[in-house]
């Protein structure tokens, strides 16, 4: 197998608290993707599902303290200096965020916002070449009548279409790697839909790689290779998709795909009770366990750690697989 | 938006009728009496003489009268005549506006200049010695008496160190320029007199500097708090996400959001200035109508302290309503309502 | 910022103190300076009488003598010390302002708690007087009011509640137009409260906080223009040590440059110290305008 396209070992990220502590983010993660692969991060906000990427790109705010290590095609991320991470943002990795209008600049125009995706890693094409490369992407993301869009600014665009500029800009430099941040979250569903879709034409189109940030699990379910799901910063399960989604070992796993809506409508909405702990709040023991219907004594007292359960890891004390396989013994 | 702007001009004429109201109504409810000013006191006696003083300036009308005609005068730009000069109000104004507005205006590009180049700096290095330097400086200038800072920085940059000229538009007993715009510094410039520009120039520097100044404080903090807060929007991360540095940050991306804000307190700080304007040509004997509404104040001369309100007012909203006019330019998000 | 000032007015005695201490720790440490030197100038005020400083209205010395220890910001053109001078002419500059601002926050307000609660004619009326005024460059009304009542620190104060009582007004009706809309206001109205029983007891005591803290910024300002009208010649009335009327003798003859210094700087202190304080005050209340 070649060398990863992307690697964290043990990436940790804190936080002053207020009080002169240290409150931490993200508490050990480790994970890898291949060329082309795609990646689900799944978990509600303040799983540190966010703050992992930004902090390969060195965009949290300074006061965060990053430690461990994140490598991109072998090369360290964490600590590298300002101009050679400048030479990847935006053109080794592409970024798509949440929020598409507040993502943009609301005083300048689209066209100029795309291409300077373009100028900043290519001083030598002129302003008029990298327009006509904007429009070209833009037919790439399907937005209509590109030549007349170039020229509106971000508040002109409805959701859907300032999501397609924004992976238009993302997409500027042929990335190898593809970061989207929730991207469809701030989207009306069928919307949705069709920006997943997109994502997954880029991905057979252009082998590109992909880590697919979202607290929906039903976002990832058709285009991820492998789930990384997340609660209280840190991992708790980690598997190829089928098996996170069909032999479902943590119970918060389990939680949210009984959160997924039923499409057929044969079920009610199932979803977990309780809300998920700030880094600032986060109980001890297992995390999740003020939460968890199966939580023993030793959940409150013990983090269990990731451990391979049936065909994906782990961590839990009391794993739904292998309960299922205890009763069926 | 278009409809919002067309509101504001509607109001302007209601406005200015309140505003004329409330100068007729103050100039009838002194309690001096303005025949003082008129009639010189051993002719007071004389009741022919008071008669047709009276009869001349329409003392002897009722109050409705008077309002009606003030208002009518007011339409045709007639300000009534000044007991001071003896001249037409309007005249007067005319002659001395060019000099307050050459003021302003260089002041306000002073002042505009400074606190954008001040805010945008210490918001770059925010926490750094320069930014909190920065900001004193930006405070101080907001919170002198202007009189005052005048007086102190005529006395040690001109009595002490000589590096500017003393007061007034030019050095006594040269000639102004011919006029053409009344702005001495524009009017050397069209005469080709580059000699003279540098002397009204040099001769407007202090003066705009002192009354900049003043407005620096409000722009530098508007300035700074908008790029800092702008600095850490989505847009900004966004720009960072493709590879931007900080310095691009800055000024493709934070500085234009932080213009918008800038121009609606343009309006507001205008009103500094014309405060600023009155004292500043008192220290510097700047003849401009500052100096004018100063003296008329002094000598109890109601038509001209009248008209200068009423000038000033127009100047106020006038400006009031480009900011909204630039406001909406300059926002593509409002430009579609 | 609101939730927090019924919690003050309704709190017993002791945990009102103790929230004051909080408070107080709370505050940067420029808002403290600024308390400390609004303090000074009000003891000054209080107690000036009593200091040993030369008499400000007669002649202690040689005339325009620069500062030098017997005089430490010399004499002025009738051989009166400059330091007893601006020392005593707090007690011109500190309480004007105080009134001012305290006539045009309890107007202001008044109308502005009027217009906002009960809307219709009112609104309309007291809004358009407002815009009427506003329309003024503030120096020009007050020079022009001012003038009309005659030189004198009175007159000057009149006019000047006259330049700010709109800002009040429209800070109070904001604030009063968003409180109405509460629930606990509409109970009130629902139970059958009359208006100004419901205006006085259920939104006046949550709408009380950005005005303090406009009255606490305006204060210095306040202090700014009543010295720029008495230079002007319209407020104070030499001999009295008014700042500006001190300045104001300063400029006619300034190479004499210490007539001026003290007083200016008197003024400058006051207003950088409300500022400071305002800010402070600012940011711990009212995060949304800070």
């Amino acid at each position: 197998m070649s060398a990863p396209l992307l690697s964290l070992k043990d990436l940790r990220i804190a936080f002053p608290d207020g009080d002169g502590g240290m409150a931490e983010g993200l508490r050990g993660v480790d994970l890898s993707l291949d060329p082309g692969e795609v990646l689900g991060i799944v978990g509600e906000s303040g799983s540190g599902k966010s703050i992992a990427m930004m902090a390969l790109l060195q965009l949290l705010p300074d006061s965060a303290r990053v430690s461990g290590s994140a490598r991109f095609k072998g090369q360290e991320l964490i600590g590298m200096a300002g101009p050679r991470i400048r030479r990847i943002r935006g053109k080794s990795i592409g970024c798509i965020f949440q929020d598409p209008l507040s993502a943009f600049n609301p005083v300048l125009r689209i066209g100029d916002q795309v291409a300077e995706a373009i100028l900043l890693h290519d001083s030598s094409r002129s302003r008029r070449d990298a327009m006509k490369a904007v429009e070209g992407l833009f037919e790439r993301v399907a937005i209509p009548q590109p030549a007349r869009r170039l020229r509106q600014y971000p508040h002109e665009f409805s959701g859907g279409m300032r999501q397609r500029a924004m992976i238009a800009m993302a997409l500027a430099n042929s990335p190898e790697l593809l970061i989207a941040d929730e991207p469809t979250t701030a989207l009306d569903v069928t919307v949705q839909a069709q920006i997943l879709d997109l994502l997954r034409d880029l991905r057979r189109d252009l082998g590109i790689g992909m880590v697919l940030i979202t607290h929906d699990l039903g976002v990832v379910a058709g285009i991820a290779d492998k789930i990384a799901v997340m609660y209280g910063g840190r991992i708790v399960e980690r598997g190829a998709t089928d098996p996170v989604f069909y032999e479902t070992a943590h119970p918060y796993t389990a939680g949210l795909i009984g959160a997924v809506p039923d499409i057929e409508g044969t079920g009610a909405l199932r979803q977990i009770e309780g809300t998920p702990p700030s880094i600032f709040t986060r109980p001890g023991g297992c995390s999740f366990h003020p939460r968890c219907t199966r939580a023993q004594a030793i959940c409150a007292q013990e983090d269990p750690a990731l451990a391979e359960v049936g065909n994906t890891d782990c961590a839990c004390h009391f794993p739904l697989i292998a309960t299922r396989t205890e009763v069926a013994e | 938006m278009l409809a919002y702007v067309l509101r504001r001009l509607i109001s302007i004429p209601f406005l200015l009728l309140g505003v004329a109201s409330v100068s007729f109504l103050l100039s009838q409810m002194t309690k001096g009496d303005p025949l003082a000013a008129l009639v010189p006191e051993r002719m007071m006696s004389n009741p022919e003489i008071v008669e047709t003083v009276k009869a001349q300036w329409g003392l002897d009308q009722p109050l409705p009268i008077r309002y009606l005609r003030y208002l009518g005068n007011l339409v045709q730009g007639d300000l009534g005549t000044s007991f001071a000069t003896r001249r037409p109000v309007a005249t007067d104004i005319a002659e001395r506006l060019p000099a307050t507005l050459e003021l302003v205006i260089a002041a306000m590009i002073i002042g505009t200049a400074m606190g954008l180049t001040l805010g945008l700096l210490s918001a770059r290095f925010r926490g750094s010695a320069f930014d909190s330097i920065a900001r004193i400086f930006a405070l101080i200038g907001s919170s002198l008496p202007i009189f005052w800072s005048g007086l102190i920085l005529l006395y040690v940059l001109s009595v002490r160190l000589a590096i500017v000229p003393g007061t007034g538009r030019l050095p006594p007993r040269i000639a102004p320029p011919p006029h053409h715009t009344g702005f001495y510094t524009v009017d050397a410039l069209i005469a080709g007199d580059l000699s003279l520009f540098v002397q009204a120039l040099t001769h407007l520097a202090l003066p705009a500097f002192v009354l900049g100044w003043a407005v620096t404080g409000i722009i530098t903090r508007l300035v700074r708090s908008s790029i800092v807060e702008g600095l850490s929007l989505d847009y900004a991360r966004t720009a960072r996400a493709k590879g931007a540095p900080e310095r691009v940050v800055l000024v493709r991306h934070a500085l234009p959001n932080a213009l918008i804000p800038l121009l609606t307190i343009l309006g507001f700080t205008f009103a500094y200035l014309i405060t600023g304007a009155v004292l500043t040509e008192a220290i510097f004997s700047w003849p401009g109508i500052g100096s004018y509404a100063v003296r008329a104040a002094g000598a109890l001369d109601y038509p001209a302290i009248g008209g200068v309100t009423i000038v000033g007012s127009v100047a106020f909203l006038l400006a009031n309503l480009l900011t909204d006019i630039a406001y909406a330019w300059a926002n593509p998000r409002i430009k579609v309502h | 910022m609101a939730d927090i000032t019924p919690a003050v007015t309704a709190a017993p005695a002791p945990r009102r103190g103790r929230q004051l201490r909080r408070l107080s720790r709370r505050l940067p440490l420029t808002a403290k300076i600024g308390a400390a030197i609004l303090l000074f100038w009000i003891l000054t005020v209080l107690t000036v009488q009593f200091w040993p400083l030369a008499d400000p209205l007669a002649m202690v010395g040689r005339r325009l003598q620069p500062p030098s220890a017997a005089h430490w910001l010399g004499t002025d053109a009738l051989g009166r010390d400059v330091f007893s001078r601006t020392l005593h002419g707090s007690i011109w500059s500190i309480p004007i302002a105080i009134v001012v601002v305290a006539c045009a926050v309890s107007i202001g307000s008044f109308l502005g708690a009027i217009s906002g609660f009960f809307g219709g004619w009112w609104d309309t009326i007291i809004m358009r007087l407002v815009d009427v005024t506003v329309a003024f460059p503030p120096i020009l009304l007050a020079m022009a009011v001012a003038a009309m009542l005659g030189p004198g620190l009175a007159n000057a104060s009149i006019a000047m509640v006259i330049v700010w009582w709109p800002i009040y007004a429209r800070l109070m009706r904001a604030q009063v137009l968003e409180v109405k809309e509460r629930e606990h206001v509409e109970a009130a109205v629902a139970g059958g409260a009359g208006g100004l029983r419901v205006l006085r007891v259920h939104v006046l005591p949550l709408c009380w906080t950005p005005t303090l803290i406009n009255a606490t910024m305006d204060f210095g300002q306040v202090v700014l223009l009543a010295a720029s009208l008495s230079f002007i010649g319209l407020g104070a009335t030499p001999p009295s040590p008014e700042w500006g009327s001190m300045i104001s003798e300063g400029a006619t003859r300034f190479y004499d440059w210490w007539i001026a210094f003290g007083p200016g700087m008197a003024i400058l202190s006051v207003v950088l110290a409300t500022s400071f304080l305002g800010d402070g005050l600012r940011d711990l209340f009212d995060r949304r305008s800070a």
